[in-house]
Order: C-alpha cells, then structure tokens, then sequence
C-alpha cells in the first residue's frame, strides 16, 4: 500500500474536487478533503497530469482552493464481520442510529463512526487446528449472529495456500482482537479478526464456480412466482412511473421473500419510505424463524437529499455486504430502489468532469456499469461444496413513465426477469401492477410449464378481445370469444391480483399456489354453456366473489374447503356434458 | 476585515468571474456597484478564478466594481420577529420593517438523519372534501399541485393555509405575478392568519437567480421553527419557476443539459428542498404544499414527472376541481383508519360508483341506451360534482362523509353500494 500522500485543492465545482499531488495517484483510492476541523471523505475518480478530481461524499460548502487533500491509498472499502445484521447505515456504512445518539437530527458533514462496534463481545467457535491449510474464504470458526451461523473467514484478499499457525480456542472475543494467525509459503504472517475489510468495488471472488441460477426464488406474491418467476442468484428488473407501486412491491418482498438475508438498498428515494421500513421491520414478525424481520436485514439508505456521490456508494455497499453472507452459504437477497437514482448520480459526475455525453447526458459508461452491478448475482458453489447465492432486484424509475430510455434499456439486457409496472394496472387499481403482457422472465416457474404457457395464452387472448370489442362493442363479440375474455379477466382478477392489506391474501406460499393454479387451470380448460353473455358475466362474477373469499382463507383449512366445494359446484353447473364425455 | 477584489474577468448572463484567493466554495459576496449592492453566491472555484452567481442579475455591472467576500455561505434570520413580515428571495424586506440579522441560520443545512424521523400520523384537516376525505393530507407530507396555468391553484394553496391548523405558514413565492403575491397578502390577511405567516417573494420581474433562493430560504427558516417544536406549513409557488430558474443558470454555466435543457441534477436539486418535509422525533413538523405548473399539461414534462417520483402524492387541478383520478396522498393510509370507521368504506365506494358514472357518459356521449342502472349513476355522478368535488363545498370531514352517505341513499339502494353490512347498518341514514 502507498503511504499517506498530501495534495492541495485546485478546483471546486458542486461535489466535484479537484487537488494537485507531487506523488504517485491510484485510482479509485479515497482521500480525504481538510477543512478547519472537517474532514470529508472523497473518491478519485480520474487522474489527470498531477490532478487528482475527486468526488467528495458530502456537501461541499465552504470548501476553498488551498485545502489540503490527503490520500490514503486505499480503495473506497466497507467492514465486513458480526453485527451487519439489523444494521441502517448510510451509503459509506457509517451506523445511522449511532449517528443520530452522538449528533441528534442532522447528518453533519465529516462524521464518521466505525460501520461494526469495535468492543461487542462474540462468542468464538473455532473450525480450524494449527497446521491446517486454507485458502481465501476458507472458514476457521464461527460466531453466534441472529439465527445463523456467521463464519469467521479466511480475508477473501489473501492469495495462495496459507497454514494456521494460531486459532483462539472456544471463548468470548470482541472485533479487535485476533482469532488466528496465518502463514503462506513465503513465510508471510497475517493475523484474522472478526471482522475484515473489502473494497466495495470489486467483486468477492472466494468460491470455486459460479453456477447456473435454476432454483425459483418464492416472493409469495403469485404474479411473480408463477408466472414471472426470480430465482435464487438471478437478477431482475422492476421499472414503472411514479405512483404504480415499485417501492410497495420492493416492500412486500422484503416481507415475504423466501431467503435468508435481506439486504435493503435504498438509493436517492423518499426518507419516509426508509423510516417505514426501519420503524416497522423491528416489530413484523418472519412466519418462517418467527424471530422479527429486522433480524435478517440489513438496510442501507442513501435518500434522495443525503449527498449525491455516496448514492453510488450505497448500491456496492449494499451489493459487498451481500456477497459476504453468500460465502457463509446464505442465500441473500439484494433491493435496490431506485437504480435510476444511482444512474442520475453518475450523469452528475460525468458532466462536472465535462465528459462527452450520451444519450440524455448519461455517460457512455453507463451500460457497462449497469452490467457490472447486476453481474454480481448469481449462485456459487464454495471451497467446502456448498452453495450460496446473490440475487438482485431494482427498481427503476424511468423519466415520464417511458421504457426507450438508456438506463430502463441498460437494464434489460443484464436481467433475467423483467417485472414492468404499468400505468394503466395501477390506474385500474389492479395489484400488484406489473403488467402481464410486458413482462418476461427466463427462469424456471413453481408451476409446470403448461400451466404457465396457458396463464400468458389467456390473458393475451382476453386482451385481444377486449380491444376489439371496443370497436365493434359487447354486441358483436361472439359468445366463445366474450367467455375467453372473461376467462382472462378472471383469472386475472383472483390469481395475478393479490390484496397486500388481507393477512392471507397478501403472502401466498409456493403450496398454495401450485394448488390453486391447478385448480384455475381446469377453470381454462373447461368449455361452459351459457345461455348468454349476461348469463356468463354473472356467473363469472360469482366465481370472483367466491375466489376473493377463497383467496383471503387460511390454506387446507374448514373454511377453504368450503369455498373450494362452493367454486366446484358452481363450474359443475354450467360445464359443457359434452366435454365431460369426451374426457371420460 | 475582508479584503476587496476588483478584477472582474468575465460577465456572462447573472453569473460573473473575478480573480481572487481564500474564497470557500458557496460563500456570499457583496457586490457594490453604480445601481446599489448586490448579493452574490459562489458557485464555482478554479485556481483563483471564482464564479459568482448575482442575486440582483448582472445587468449594470462593471469589470471595476467591487466584490467583496462575506467569509460565509448564505444565511437567513429566523425567528418569532419573521412573523407577519415579508421578503425577497435573499431575504431583504419588502414591506416597511426593519431588516433583521439575529438568529442567523444557514440556508444549504445538513439532511435529518432518517433514524430521527416519525412515521407520519396526524392528520391535517382542510375542510375540503377531496382532500379530507378521499386524499387526506398528513402531517409533514410533501404534496404538490399539479396544474395548468390558469387554474384557481393559488386560490386553493390560500385556502389550505388559511384552514389548515398549523402553527405557521411560510409561502415561498417564485415568479409569482404581482397581483398573485397581492391576493395571497389580502387573502391571508382578511383572514387574519397574517401575523402568523411569513412571506418570502420573488416575482416573475426579479432576478432569476433570486427565484433559486427561495425554496432554500423558506425551509431553513421552517426548520428552525420546526426544531423549536412548531408545526409549520410552507407554501411553494410556483415550483416550474424554480426549475425554469435552474435551468437558466445551468446553461449559463455550460453544463450539458439531459431533458428538453433541464439541468441533469434536476431530480436531486428538487429532491433536496422536498425532503425537507419532516416530522421530527420529539419536535415539530414541516409539510410542504407546492404548486407545479405542467407546460402543455404533460405530466411526463421533467418537472412534474420528477416531482412525482419525489413527493408523497399529487393532487390534480383541473377545470377547476380536484380530478378524483390522479389525485393521490400516498399517506392517506396512515392517518384514513382512525378518524371513523366509515371513512375508508365511504372513500372506495363513492370513487368507485364515481369511476361508473364516468363510464356511464362515455355510453351516453356515444349514444348507448341508458339502462336504470345508468341512470343512477347519472344522478349520483352529478350530485357527487356538486356537494363533494366542487371546491366551494367546505365542511369538515365529519360532515362531509354524512353527507355521503345522504348522496348514495339519495340515489341507490344499499346492496348496490357494496358497503359492508354492518356499516350500512351502522350508518345508512334511516329518513
């Protein structure tokens, strides 16, 4: 590592801060911006002749040419040990709720406090005995953390083989003291801590292959899960206007998801949404550890009227912080809300360098700084044969609502699944509002793929019908053509809708839905006999009103039976004898 | 004291460059030239090249005038001696009381930390039926009106202030015309909320740059109060001004524009004044009701469409009423469960037969039969329009969902409103 190096700032223009050295610059490492008794953390962010242009993390008032810039030559990195969990930082893993004890409501500038409490005591487990081999992430014990194991690893920036020459037996340690001792071949020692560091920009790459996301990821939200499913590692997108319900969809499955650990990511959004999710995760109880929510989360928040650099930060911190409890074997979840926010940031910077735009001012490295992002989810197997994963949700907030737009499009070529909210669903009240006819998803579903193809047939179907009855009215419709409208409407209606304010309907397991998906499919296939198109519109209109009450009972209970033998009977009515024969 | 630099190097619209050492980034500077003393702000620092961007517009200066630094950034005077007073946008008076300089406070202050917030939960009532009843306003929300010109916008915003119950109003006026600031002074006035309003004004005639400030200047105050356990409400009009400003100097600045010349930090700059609404954990409140103009009434014009993705809701002013669709309190939610229990029944049940009836004049337009069933809804939509949307209508929220409940049994039968059994019972009006 480079020695502390000094500068002097030549250049102020909005966060950016440009200082003259007389040494050697690396790019990307952190400096630090003296003013009076201030310090303010800043990033090189391009090196010019002796010119370091920095982007400094705060507000930069005040700030005058002549100040001092000192250089640490380390990357811009975040702690990585026990205590993440049930953690709000900001962008730059500065502790928020310790921040607000030491400094009460405002976030001044240059304050920063160790991201891990130095002094906690944990109660060590060792793996390891001296004269083992290990490698890079390789485990030597363990820690009590929540409800899981966390693993004490071998510091993912160690290279080759190293011998344990040193482990600390059973017993309580706190973060600063070593645990182990290691030696490489070379003859190299490095002691390991509780807690490493790691450089929020760079991949953790501690594992031996990276494998193919198959698993689904179950979200309990149907629209999701059956037919635009996630899976474990994958990556997906979530972009909508303002008002169709992104932040409500990120929040549902911050609840519900089926995963380990929860990481929330929130970039340059509304604080109130943040205070929403930190107020109430502490009392929401999880229906799988019954332990409460905030106990598997982590959140990371960097709302819109905190500083505009760290936004970026936010999104690597929140993405490295993941990546660590993926090499204890977790499988972790990754909510960055809004993407578009951390995009934003970038078209600030890129314009106070004076770079040359591209499309709306974005940068032309926007896209593969998009890529990178998304490219590290995925699915890992580790050193021991064990797998843990990485997915990543965002939003995005496209400017007018339009899906053309350069950060929308960046997106869709690195996701796996893309969850488009429209305009008019949410107009329509229809929830959640991603739009069935828009969205896509390459991963396997919780439900056979013939049932799957049949739910995208029918509602593409319904929708074609519904257009052209708009023109030649209900009248015209022939009746086989009204039914199948009607048929996607309903299906619609009591599958792809889920009401999030009903205890029951508002998380539906994987079970349930294999369940009742089977069950509508059969309501697909079936051929009825109606008298007419009021006969058909009343009767699917019972179906509704049965399946929302169906729908808001408690699965495999009295209750759902009977409104399951309700529904039945309902169909029997009407269903076509011919077909019955046919089957039979 | 402060050392005097004379050497102005470049005049380019309202921002001019002069050489000179020590200056921070942001600091205010005095500018004493033939037509009196300017303010002027710091916005950019290059060796000893230092930008300045001139409250008072350029207009008039010479390369031989004066600057002379203040040693800090641009602060306001707060305090109980504001109230009833009125300013321009760097907080000079207008009217004929003295200037103040106690209690000074910086205009550009750190963000709250999120973990000192509360979940907002009070509510504010505004006697206005759309607003009470279907899209309550809470407590340190941020709203914003969008609208177009020629919508009664500033006589709702009056109205609000005027009714709201709050401890104080602050209205940020930005290129307002003349004769608006001069109905929101008779209005409060004649309303007698003067004494607890303050005024900050910039008027279409002033200096640009004046209009940047005001936002800024109307907070800073509003949160000190706030911190001091105040309730405050801040009035923003017209915040399309206030881009169009920003836009303005951006410009001027060269800085590459991203949508239609807006300026690319144009999410962040609006972002950092909204999320100024607060509801601080064991102190006051700031909730900011904001007027945005939409050019062509183009809600995907970047001023309204990133005021959406920033604010807390919307209301949309149309034909001179409060459009039912559209119109959002995105914390309507926190605060409709507990005022009755018929409050949030009433709220879906009236907007959704009011969806209906839409629909119904789409078929009548079209020339479609009108049914018995359309026919109700003809009669529920129009007496919906006049004793519910129709902003002359100002009653209290109490009296407001009777009055609904009057309206559906006036025109239906209580199956046909879908209301729970157990409410109709409750409150189905028995005459």
């Amino acid at each position: 590592m480079q020695a502390k190096r000094i500068g002097k700032v030549t250049k102020i223009s909005g966060n950016m801060v440009t200082a003259a050295v007389d040494a050697a610059i690396i790019q990307n490492e952190v400096a630090y911006i003296r003013h009076g008794k201030e310090s303010l953390k800043a990033e090189v962010i391009r090196v010019r002749g002796n010119k370091a242009e920095t982007q400094v993390y705060e507000s930069t008032i005040s700030l005058q040419v002549g100040d001092i810039a000192e250089f640490t030559g380390e990357l811009l990195s975040v702690e990585l040990g026990p205590g993440l969990l049930g953690q709000i930082f900001d962008g730059l893993q500065n502790p928020l709720p310790s921040l607000a004890k030491k400094h009460g409501f405002f976030l001044n500038r240059g304050e920063y406090l160790p991201a891990l409490a130095e002094e906690t005591i944990w109660e060590f487990t060792p793996l390891v005995k001296i004269g083992d081999k290990v490698k890079a992430g390789s485990r030597l014990g363990f820690v009590p953390e929540k409800i899981f194991k966390h693993f004490i690893m071998v510091p993912f920036g160690l290279n080759g083989i190293w011998e344990v020459i040193r482990i600390a037996s059973l017993g309580r340690y706190d973060l600063k003291t070593p645990v182990a001792r290691l030696r490489d071949q070379s003859g190299k020692e490095e002691d390991v801590y509780l807690k490493q560091s790691w450089p929020v920009k760079i991949a953790i790459k501690a594992y031996s292959e990276k494998l193919k996301p198959q698993q689904p990821l179950v979200t309990k939200m149907r629209l999701i899960d059956s037919l635009f499913p996630v899976a474990l590692g994958g990556t997906y997108c979530i972009p909508g206007p303002f008002g169709a319900g992104k932040t409500v969809l990120q929040q549902l499955t911050s609840r519900h998801a089926e995963i380990d650990i929860v990481i929330i990511a929130a970039c340059g959004e509304r604080a109130g949404e943040v205070v929403e999710t930190l107020k109430t995760f502490p009392e929401l109880i999880d229906s799988k550890t019954r332990k409460p929510l905030s106990d598997r989360t982590v959140i990371i928040c960097n709302t819109s009227s905190m500083p505009v650099a760290a936004r970026e930060s936010s999104v690597y911190t929140a993405v490295t912080i993941a990546e660590y409890y993926r090499q204890m074997g977790l499988n972790v979840l990754l909510l960055a809300d809004s993407t578009s926010r951390w995009a934003q940031a970038m078209r600030e910077m890129s314009g106070r360098l004076e770079e040359i735009p591209g499309e709306e001012a974005f940068p032309a490295y926007l896209e593969s700084r998009i890529a990178s992002f998304y490219e590290r989810a995925g699915v890992v197997r580790l050193h021991d044969g064990s797998t843990g994963s990485v997915t990543i949700g965002g939003t995005v907030s496209p400017a007018g609502g339009n899906f053309e737009e350069p950060v929308t499009q960046a997106t869709l070529k690195v996701v796996g699944a893309f969850h488009g909210l429209s305009r008019e669903r949410s107009d329509a009240r229809r929830y959640p509002a991603i739009d069935p006819l828009i969205s896509w998803s390459k991963y396997p579903s919780i439900i056979p793929q013939a049932y799957r193809d049949r739910g995208h047939e029918i509602m593409r179907k319904s929708h074609e019908i519904f257009q052209m009855m708009k023109v030649i009215g209900e009248e015209g419709t022939a009746l086989g053509d009204y039914v199948d409208y009607l048929k996607g409407e309903f299906f619609d209606s009591v599958y792809l809708q889920q009401n999030a304010f009903d205890p029951v309907d508002e998380a539906c397991s994987a079970d349930r839905q294999q369940y009742i998906f089977a069950f509508i499919y059969g309501i697909l296939e079936t051929e009825f006999i109606f008298e007419n198109k009021e006969d058909a519109l009343k009767i699917f209109q019972q179906l509704r009103q049965l399946f929302r009450g169906w729908n808001s009972s408690e699965f495999k209970t009295k209750e759902f039976e009977n409104f399951e033998s309700e529904v039945a009977l309902l169909i029997e009515q009407k269903r076509s004898p011919k077909k019955e024969t046919s089957n039979a | 004291m402060h050392k005097i630099y004379t050497s102005i190097v470049q005049i380019a619209g309202d921002v001019i460059t002069v050489e000179a050492e020590g200056v921070g980034y942001m600091e205010i500077a005095e500018i004493s030239t033939s037509r009196g003393v300017s303010l002027a702000q710091v916005i950019r620092l290059d060796g000893n090249r230092v930008s300045l961007q001139v409250f008072a517009g350029s207009k008039g200066i010479s390369t031989g005038d004066k600057v002379r630094f203040l040693g800090h950034p641009m602060r306001v005077s707060s305090g109980e001696d504001l109230m009833g007073r009125i300013f321009n946008g760097s907080g000079t008076p207008l009217d004929k009381g003295p200037v103040l300089s106690e209690n000074l406070v910086d205009i550009n202050g750190p963000p709250v930390n999120p973990v000192k917030r509360v979940i907002p939960n009070k509510m504010i009532r505004t006697g206005i039926p759309m607003i009470d009843v279907f899209n309550s306003l809470v407590e340190s929300q941020k709203l914003p009106i969008f609208s177009i010109a020629g919508e009664p916008y500033n006589e709702l915003l009056a109205r609000i202030a005027i009714q709201a119950e709050v401890d104080i109003i602050i209205l940020g006026g930005m290129g307002l015309k003349h004769d608006d600031y001069l109905f929101f002074r008779d209005t409060l006035e004649a309303a007698g909320v003067l004494s607890r309003s303050i005024f900050f004004m910039h008027t279409a005639s002033d200096p640009t740059v004046e209009c940047l400030l005001v936002p800024d200047i109307s907070l800073a105050v509003a949160e000190h109060f706030a911190l001091n356990g105040k309730r405050v409400l801040v009035l923003l009009s017209d915040m399309t001004n206030f881009a169009d400003a920003l836009k303005e100097i951006s410009i001027t600045m060269e800085q590459v524009p991203s949508n239609r010349g807006y300026p690319g930090d144009l999410y962040s700059q609006l972002a950092s004044r909204y999320e100024k609404a607060v509801d601080f954990d064991a102190a006051g409140s700031i909730t900011i009701l904001a007027v945005t103009t939409m050019p062509g009434d183009d809600v995907t014009h970047p001023v309204p469409d990133n005021t959406g993705y920033i604010t807390e809701g919307q209301f949309y002013l149309k034909n001179a009423v409060i459009e039912p669709f559209g119109s959002l309190s995105r914390l309507k939610q926190q605060v409709n469960g507990k005022t009755r229990n018929d409050h949030r029944a009433i709220m879906d049940t009236m907007i959704q037969l009011f969806a209906n009836y839409r629909e119904t004049l789409e078929k009548q337009a079209m020339g479609f039969q009108m049914s018995a069933w359309d026919k109700k809804l003809l009669k529920y939509g129009k007496l919906f329009e006049t004793e519910m949307m129709s902003l002359k209508v100002n009653i209290p929220l109490e009296r407001a969902l009777s009055r609904g409940w009057e309206i559906l049994k006036e025109c239906f039968a209580p199956e046909e409103t879908g209301i729970k059994r157990s409410l109709i019972e409750q409150y189905w009006p028995k005459t």
